[in-house]
């Protein structure tokens, strides 16, 4: 187990230590950095300045000297400085991450509690007209991009109320917190319900052809202790992973949703930072999304580890 | 016991759809939603090769009188804040999402079978560096991986069709090199190698075609995710550059301020893409049923 | 034939079909049989003949679709359980008729502990406390010679061997004391050395409890070491019923002969010990197309032309030999 864990854990360390790389280096490839943005607004370029406004933003160094000097800085805890707002880009990014920690919560439940169940139904009914209905449901789910289905909540909120809701970081009400968190969530979570319904659904059929449920059904187990007891137990398994993968399926959403209803989180922040090229908060930010899809994928396997009584990580 | 009627069972079981055409139809009658599927993948090809012949207007003239018209008889759909024919330019985009569609799918797939083959049949330090390559680009979410190769490539449509593919190598390549391993113990890739057959020679003969049925069900099953990506990042403005009609770039941001006066611009091209979206997933999942039973469903 | 009232199983003219894409697939064929109480009845046959669909239809099990049991009555302690419906058959499952698969690997459930895995068959038949039906389970993995019982019930089933498991599930299958047990080629996938212990530790059983035994197998050896009466199936049809004497002293039917000469050593009577193993020639005929006349005709070494013709009846031989050939008079002389 403990061997295991430490192989993981520097796998994981190498993983990101790629993506630091991958994207510090790809972000720098295109001519056209910072310092030609900021002086394509004002029309004349004294070169005298530019160099200037290089030097003191660290960008005429060699790159792999400025990288060095970021994964430095990381680990002392200083992200660099912002080039847009010229503030420590930690203090951009920190006060964003609660709001979109929130939606993804919310996101990730809604999700689950509509999914699994919902899934599960539709295996123990393969056939029926409820499983085709739940998949063309779900299938549909999948097929709306999670921006439109936003907008068309904002345009049915025109509709209805008059208004668009508008961002409050602290409500004052529950009405106020629905619109602010839950609404935005339930969007995000409404693709990733689709697709929990779909993996609990295949994990579930999956099992439901095992040997040992032709046994439970031998012992003269009901269908209802077949599916919910026997079945489930094992189908569950499989769907934990799904929280894995929909740590990176939900970002994309995020990241569309947050635009639409402008909510100023750290998704709609990295599209931001991307169109003013601060680097910065890009690769910053990047490197958070990772942290948090590769230990969400880590402690799914921990998890897998607690409930599957088969699994025990000895090598 | 009650009566039962061996001819109706049997054909349920499909016994009478012997023969090509016959085999067809009753597949098409299994699967209905497949066959519904497959119908608007087609109605959306042909609509992407006779754009120009579909459309009733042209799809970048900018016509400011009519600007934001509701729609009518002269614009099905309405116009843009440009004037611009809505309907023609949700014709005209077709062609962008299938060139997005199909182009990244086919790079990235065709990369993925090359790097997965590659990893699988040389195994050591190759297939490491490989997986490791593959953890990390599989440790970021696409839309974050497309976002930042386009603002680095920069806005067009080939760097488009590029950074949508490059994410979806290392699932292809997982899924080719898993199934080149099983079947590297083969006993018809053994057989093959004891009468001298070269190692590539065998892996393009043999194990190639073997994994080529998963690998198509894959492909379908990517092919919604590309276009629905594409849309993606040109909604945020950093796929197809205006003023080519993209789908997901006439939603973009300022939509939002259009919801209040001028819906048809929110509505339209979101059906287009969900109903684009809607036919390749339900096509692949038809086409996993068939071809891949043991996932059947 | 003998008193019925001893008779726990009546089987009559079962016929299970599949309805599958390429036709229909007859796979139990109007197929007969009994089993008395204690007594071993033993179904052989190849691959693909039909004998496992012929246990499942037993327990009515066979998955629909695309399987159904279209005909015949299947009578357990008196009551026909063709006519029973679902929730009637599941108080009789894992109750009055239990099975034991053939893969112990696989046949328990992964995630639930053993003891609570037998705790859950006891107590969907028995009206009794957790509590009691532990101290049963226990007892039950005592019986069936589960070292250290009370430990091994709180284990799960990865933790235990393979012969270990199919132990348990033999717990599992007696722990109501059913009247009959289906042993679905019960030792096929353990080890040799275990196979013997696993046979003997059902036979002792079945003579403790005094259960009828339907054993299904392809090997004719364990039929010989364990059964009483044996039927022979071919291409989803009984070719062949005997007790196992008249069986391996004087088989009436080419195939069972053939059977019998492709096993090494057959401790049998009547047959020269040959150099070479005689296989049968050819393969089991598809199920969906079966000739007009004898299944096993093309390949059998006596076949003529009546054979292809026409289907033989089962004939008794004496002594309730029965046998399905037109020339079951001439297999003795052949061979």
């Amino acid at each position: 187990m403990f061997a295991y864990l430490v192989r993981r854990l520097l796998l994981m360390l190498v993983t990101l230590i790629g993506i630091s790389i991958v994207i510090f280096f790809l972000l720098r490839i295109v001519p056209g950095n910072i310092v030609d943005i900021l002086f394509a607004a004002a029309g004349y370029v004294d070169p005298a300045d530019k160099v200037d406004l290089e030097k003191q933003l660290g960008i005429d160094q060699p790159l792999v000297v400025q990288y060095l000097h970021w994964i430095g800085g990381l680990l002392h805890g200083d992200l660099g400085y912002s080039y847009v707002s010229e503030k420590p880009a930690l203090q951009e990014i920190l006060p964003r991450i609660p709001i979109t920690a929130r939606l993804a919560g919310l996101a990730l439940l809604f999700s689950a509690s509509i999914g699994i169940p919902l899934g599960v139904i539709s295996a123990v009914k393969q056939g029926s007209r409820i499983d085709y209905a739940l998949r063309v449901v779900s299938l549909s789910g999948l097929s709306l991009p999670s921006f439109w289905l936003g907008l068309l909540v904002l345009t049915a909120s025109v509709a209805m109320f008059g208004q668009m809701p508008i961002f409050n970081p602290n409500p004052q009400s529950l009405g106020e917190a629905f619109a602010t968190y839950c609404i935005p969530a339930m969007v995000v979570g409404f693709r990733s319900s689709a697709l929990t319904m779909r993996i609990t659904r295949s994990s579930m059929l999956e099992v439901l052809r095992q040997d040992y449920i032709r046994t439970a059904r031998a012992k003269g187990a009901s269908d209802a202790a077949v599916n919910y007891h026997h079945a489930l137990k094992n189908a569950i398994l499989p769907v934990i992973t799904v929280i894995g993968i929909e740590a990176a399926f939900l970002i994309g959403g995020l990241i569309v949703t947050e635009t639409v209803f402008n909510i100023p989180g750290v998704a709609r922040f990295l599209v931001e930072a991307i169109r003013w090229r601060d680097y910065p908060i890009v690769q910053n930010l990047v490197m958070l999304i990772a942290v948090v899809v590769v230990s969400a994928n880590f402690i799914v396997d921990m998890l897998y580890a607690v409930f599957d009584p088969r699994i025990r990580y000895t090598d | 016991m009650a009566a039962i009627d061996f001819d109706v069972e049997l054909r349920r079981a499909g016994a009478h759809a012997t023969g090509g055409w016959r085999r067809v139809l009753f597949l098409a009658q299994r699967h209905v939603l497949g066959a519904a599927g497959l119908t608007i993948m087609a109605v959306f090809v042909l609509t992407a090769i006779f754009a120009d012949f579909i459309a009733r207007y042209d799809p970048l003239t900018v016509d400011a009188a009519h600007a934001l018209a509701r729609p009518s008889l002269a614009h099905w759909m309405g116009t843009d804040s440009f004037g611009r024919d809505v309907f023609s330019r949700i014709i005209h985009g077709a062609r962008i999402s299938l060139a997005v569609g199909i182009g990244s799918t086919a790079l990235g797939g065709t990369i993925g079978v090359i790097v997965g083959l590659t990893s699988g049949y040389l195994s050591g330090w190759v297939d490491l560096i490989f997986q490791r390559v593959s953890d990390i680009l599989q440790a970021l979410p696409l839309l974050v991986l497309a976002l930042i190769m386009t603002a680095a490539l920069g806005p067009s449509l080939p760097n488009v069709i590029l950074a949508i593919a490059i994410p979806l190598i290392p699932t292809v390549s997982r899924v080719t090199r898993a199934n080149t391993l099983a079947l590297r113990e083969q006993p018809f890739v053994e057989a093959a190698k004891s009468i001298g057959m070269s190692e590539v020679r065998i892996a393009l003969r043999h194990v190639l075609p073997n994994t080529l049925a998963p690998l198509i069900v894959l492909a379908t099953a990517q092919l919604g995710s590309t276009i629905l990506t594409e849309a993606s990042l040109s909604f945020l403005g950093l796929g197809i550059p205006e003023p080519y009609p993209s789908w997901g770039r006439m939603l973009s941001e300022s939509a939002a301020e259009y919801v209040r006066t001028a819906p048809w611009l929110v509505i339209f091209p979101g059906i287009a893409i969900s109903l684009a979206v809607f036919g390749a997933n339900l096509f692949g999942d038809a086409l996993r049923d068939i071809l891949d039973p043991r996932q059947r469903g | 034939m003998a008193d019925t009232s001893d008779l726990v199983l009546d089987v009559k003219n079962l016929k299970t079909v599949f309805f599958t894409n390429s036709g229909l697939f007859k796979a139990v064929d109007d197929v007969s049989f009994t089993v008395k109480r204690g007594e071993t009845l033993a179904i052989v046959g190849e691959s693909g003949c039909g004998k496992s669909v012929t246990a499942l239809s037993l327990m009515r099990l066979v998955s629909d679709p695309p399987g159904r049991i279209v005909g015949g009555s299947i009578m357990l302690e008196g009551t026909d359980l063709l006519a029973l419906d679902e929730a009637a058959m599941r108080k009789i499952r894992g109750n009055r008729i239990s099975m034991i698969f053939q893969e112990p690997m696989t046949s328990l459930n992964p995630v639930i502990r053993i003891g609570d895995q037998i705790v859950e068959a006891v107590r969907l038949h028995r009206n009794l406390s957790t509590k009691e039906a532990r101290n049963i389970a226990v007892e039950m993995l005592h019986l069936v010679r589960i070292p250290e019982p009370a430990r091994r019930a709180r284990e799960y089933p990865h933790q235990l061997s393979g012969g270990m498991r199919q132990r348990a599930m033999i717990a599992m299958a007696l722990a109501c004391r059913p009247a009959l047990l289906i042993a679905d080629e019960p030792t096929t996938a353990l080890d040799v050395t275990i196979q013997a212990q696993i046979l003997a530790l059902i036979l002792d059983l079945q003579k403790e409890l005094g259960t009828g035994l339907v054993l299904i197998t392809h090997d004719l050896g364990v039929v010989a070491q364990t059964a009483q009466r044996v039927i022979v199936m071919y291409a989803g049809r009984k070719v062949e019923e005997a007790s196992v004497e008249a069986l391996f002293a004087a088989p009436k039917h080419p195939y069972t002969r053939g059977l019998m000469a492709s096993i090494p050593a057959v401790p049998a009577p009547g047959i020269a010990a040959q150099e070479r193993l005689n296989e049968i020639p050819g393969t089991v005929p598809s199920l969906v197309r079966l000739p007009k006349g004898c299944a096993f005709a093309p390949r059998c070494k006596l076949a003529v032309k009546r054979c292809e013709a026409e289907y033989p009846p089962l004939a008794d031989w004496g002594g309730g030999h029965l046998a399905a050939c037109w020339r079951a008079a001439d297999v003795a002389e052949v061979a």
